[in-house]
């Protein structure tokens, strides 16, 4: 009798380690990549209420193509919320985050699976979206995230203002900008600032040091270390800014900067005439169309400080994901490779979102490319010297402590003679916090 | 010849049953309070041990939020003190409030309470007129003082323009945006101001009118009676004030983010703006722990923070012996 137990004991055993073990495995996509049983995931992502109806439009699409598979959406996703539904076990089959800065915890955690397997399995050609965009959804050479559009960076000008001010064409190098910055300059009586040709302080709306810095072709890392010192391009914007900044005044440009209206409202300063050039992304084009489309504006490349680099820009984007704990991997992948690769899907997607459609083909959709406003920025996007922001664990601390410093320099309580120790510290910092996080040994 | 034993052992025999009916009852009474106790116990455990339990832990570990803690002793705290280059900002931020804020809080509470006191009409309506703020929830509170004092289109800048005086960045400066919370945390004292009305309106009318036959003027009863007979509620509003101060958080966060002028995505990028003036401890916490996924690291500086927050409150108790009256009892 007791050997009896013992051996039934046993054999529950094994099966519970077999199981177990099986359960644990590997992602059971090549098992399972044929079957048509029906089922429903999950997919949560950042969108709501008329953008979300986009996306249910672009799954809708899905569906028609797999059938067996029916997608059950929810929006207004974030990094916090898909942290918490990991850590308490009840993670969708698939995530879609604007937060990209997060995918460095993400992948290095294993919370997002290594999408490689299925990548290979399925043959996708990766080339099929530029190098920015593989860059930016990948950690370390793990691809764990699948691009859902992007945003590019370029300029906004007014082109009433530029007619009053005798100028025809949008500038195309940093000197133009700052030329054309002073002669678009209006001031009141009592000296204030009434339009500002070009605000180059940082932080404003899309005024980001990962923005900006392409304009001087300025690179974050070299290898695993942090090098805005090393790299000239950085201390040459800041001295660039310095100067124009200093030519408005510090105090002139903060007063009207805070006068001016919310970034994400019919009173963006330059939708309503109060700046005359803008960095932006594509989707402000959008924006004017809704809020005051009487508006003249031209848009292009922003200005740069080698000629070889016109035309680049910033590019980044939202990413999809199959976090761990997904109960359908597979299905989960076919979706997230529908919404990145589907030519029809990211035309419908792109139109409706007015953000950059994420694969090369894309862009040559006529639809996508009617519009002249939006057309510069998918040339931006499909550019092979733009850039993005890498991928590190400790998300956008990085840019956070540079940013900091560019507030104090901004500010002029940075010596002149002091710049490059200043940025020097920056990069320790950023190291500092690469070897805590435990990804720079 | 054998009675005695028999009545000796009987006598043992009664004392052994009574000590044992005496624990017996001895724990009946601890099992009742402990039952009585029970739902403090569960809640004091549950929400207090072993959250502080885990922090302590998790201090010691490197911990994303999303893998198992990795073990790394004191590594978090080392990096603190040493590589950490946000850390005394925010320290010295958050003792600036300490210095500034709280006593200026303390103090107009209590001036406004005084004056409560004194009013002969409209009482009712000048104490809900100062409450009310306090009604107000804190995000709210900020984005109206945001707005009042925006150096270009507030109405405080412009009033001001009017008197030929040129006002300043307010939250857009290093220098005027912890002033600038102060301001905004003085319009917000009406809980305090509530307690000094109470303690106030309590103090006895004899020692004012003793104090007034020997002779004390205004200022000498308020030295001599009034301020004795209220330090244990100052003690109270201080111990308090400097609680809140080492958690000090909503206010800063929404402050820098809507002052710095970026969406909201990106303006918690900005914590801190301008300059971080406005970076506070529990910001800069938060910041690692949720932004960052640095929850070790978080983790230990709420260690620190805890540590900071008993040590002060011990120092101003053990202080209050010198200064805080009980009615009652001696000195």
């Amino acid at each position: 009798m007791r050997r009896m137990t013992l051996a039934f004991a046993s054999t529950i055993a094994l099966v519970l380690v077999v199981f177990g073990a099986s359960a644990q495995g590997a992602p059971r996509s090549a098992a399972t990549a044929g079957s048509h049983t029906p089922v429903t995931i999950s997919f949560w992502n950042g969108f709501t209420a008329r953008e979300l109806g986009l996306i249910n439009k672009a799954v809708a699409g899905f569906h028609k193509q797999y059938p067996w598979i029916t997608v059950k959406t929810t929006g207004a996703l974030t990094a916090d919320k898909l942290t918490a539904a990991i850590r308490g076990g009840n993670a969708p089959d698939a995530a879609s985050l604007f937060e990209t800065d997060t995918l460095g915890a993400f992948c290095s955690s294993g919370a997002f699976q290594d999408l490689t397997p299925y990548i290979k399995r399925d043959h996708l050609n990766m080339n099929l979206f530029p190098k920015t965009i593989r860059d930016y959804t990948a950690y370390q050479n793990k691809r764990c995230a699948m691009p859902l559009l992007a945003d590019t960076y370029g300029l906004y000008y007014n082109k009433a203002l530029f007619a009053k001010a005798g100028l025809k064409s949008p500038p195309r190098t940093v000197d133009q900008l700052a030329a054309y910055a002073k002669k678009l300059t209006q001031r009141n009586k009592d000296g204030s600032l009434k339009v500002v040709g070009f605000n180059p302080l940082d932080g404003w709306y899309e005024n980001a040091p990962a923005h900006t810095g392409p304009m001087w072709g300025g690179q974050w890392m070299k290898g695993n270390t942090s090098n805005i010192a090393g790299d000239p391009g950085w201390a040459a914007w800041l001295r660039w800014q310095k100067k124009l900044i200093d030519w408005y005044g510090y105090n002139n440009l903060v007063k009207w900067q805070a006068g001016t209206g919310d970034e994400f409202s019919a009173s963006n300063a330059f939708e309503v005439g109060k700046v005359a050039m803008n960095l932006d992304g594509e989707y402000r084009v959008a924006f004017v169309d809704a809020e005051h489309p009487d508006l003249k504006y031209g848009t292009a490349p922003l200005p740069t400080s080698r000629p070889s680099l016109y035309g680049s820009g910033f590019v980044i984007g939202t990413i999809m994901a199959i976090p761990k704990g997904s109960h359908h991997p597979n299905e989960a992948w076919l979706l997230e490779k529908y919404l990145a690769t589907n030519t029809k899907a990211l035309t419908g997607l792109s139109l409706g979102l007015k953000n950059v459609p994420s694969t090369l083909p894309s862009l040559k959709v006529p639809a996508v490319r009617k519009d002249p406003h939006f057309r510069v920025f998918l040339d931006i996007f499909a550019n092979p010297k733009s850039s993005t922001q890498p991928v590190l664990k400790i998300g956008s601390q990085n840019q956070t402590l540079f940013a900091t410093f560019v507030g104090k320099w901004q500010a002029g309580h940075v010596k002149p003679q002091d710049l490059h120790a200043g940025l020097a510290n920056v990069d320790k910092q950023i190291n500092d916090a690469l070897k805590q996080s435990g990804q720079v040994p | 010849m054998t009675s005695a034993p028999v009545a000796g052992a009987f006598a043992a025999t009664v004392a052994r049953d009574r000590r044992r009916a005496k624990r017996k009852a001895a724990w009946r009474r601890r099992g009742l309070v402990l039952g009585l106790l029970s739902p403090w116990i569960v809640g004091f455990s549950v929400f207090f041990v072993y959250p502080l339990v885990t922090s302590a832990y998790l201090s010691l570990t490197h911990y994303d939020l999303l893998s198992t803690p990795r073990w790394v002793g004191l590594a978090n705290y080392r990096f603190m003190f040493e590589d950490d280059q946000l850390v005394w900002p925010a320290i010295k931020n958050t003792l600036w409030l300490m210095v500034f804020y709280v006593p200026a809080q303390v103090l107009f509470a209590f001036g406004v309470a005084l004056m409560l006191t004194r009013a002969r009409r409209g009482v009712g309506v000048f104490r809900t007129i100062f409450y009310l703020p306090a009604l107000v929830p804190t995000v709210a509170g900020t984005l109206g003082f945001v707005y009042l004092l925006n150096p270009a289109t507030g109405p405080v800048n412009i009033a001001l323009s009017h008197l030929g005086i040129n006002g300043p960045l307010w939250f857009h400066s290093p220098q005027w945006s912890k002033p600038s919370l102060t301001l905004l945390g003085l319009w917000g004292i009406g809980n305090m101001m509530i307690i000094f009305l109470a303690a106030l309106v309590d103090v006895s009318r004899q020692l004012y009118e003793s104090a007034e036959l020997d002779g004390a003027g205004p200022l000498q009863r308020m030295r001599w009676v009034t301020l004795p007979s209220i330090s244990p509620v100052i003690l109270f509003t201080l111990v308090i004030g400097v609680i809140d101060s080492l958690q000090y958080f909503t206010q800063a966060y929404v402050a820098a983010s809507i002052a710095v002028g970026q969406s909201a995505s990106q303006s918690a990028e900005n914590l801190g703006y301008p300059e971080n003036s406005t970076l506070f401890y529990p910001v800069l916490l938060y910041q690692q722990g949720f932004r960052y996924f640095n929850m070790g690291y978080a983790s230990a500086m709420a260690m620190v923070l805890l540590a900071v927050a008993l040590g002060v409150t011990l120092v101003i108790l053990r202080s209050s012996r010198l200064w805080v009256f009980y009615q009652g009892a001696r000195r």
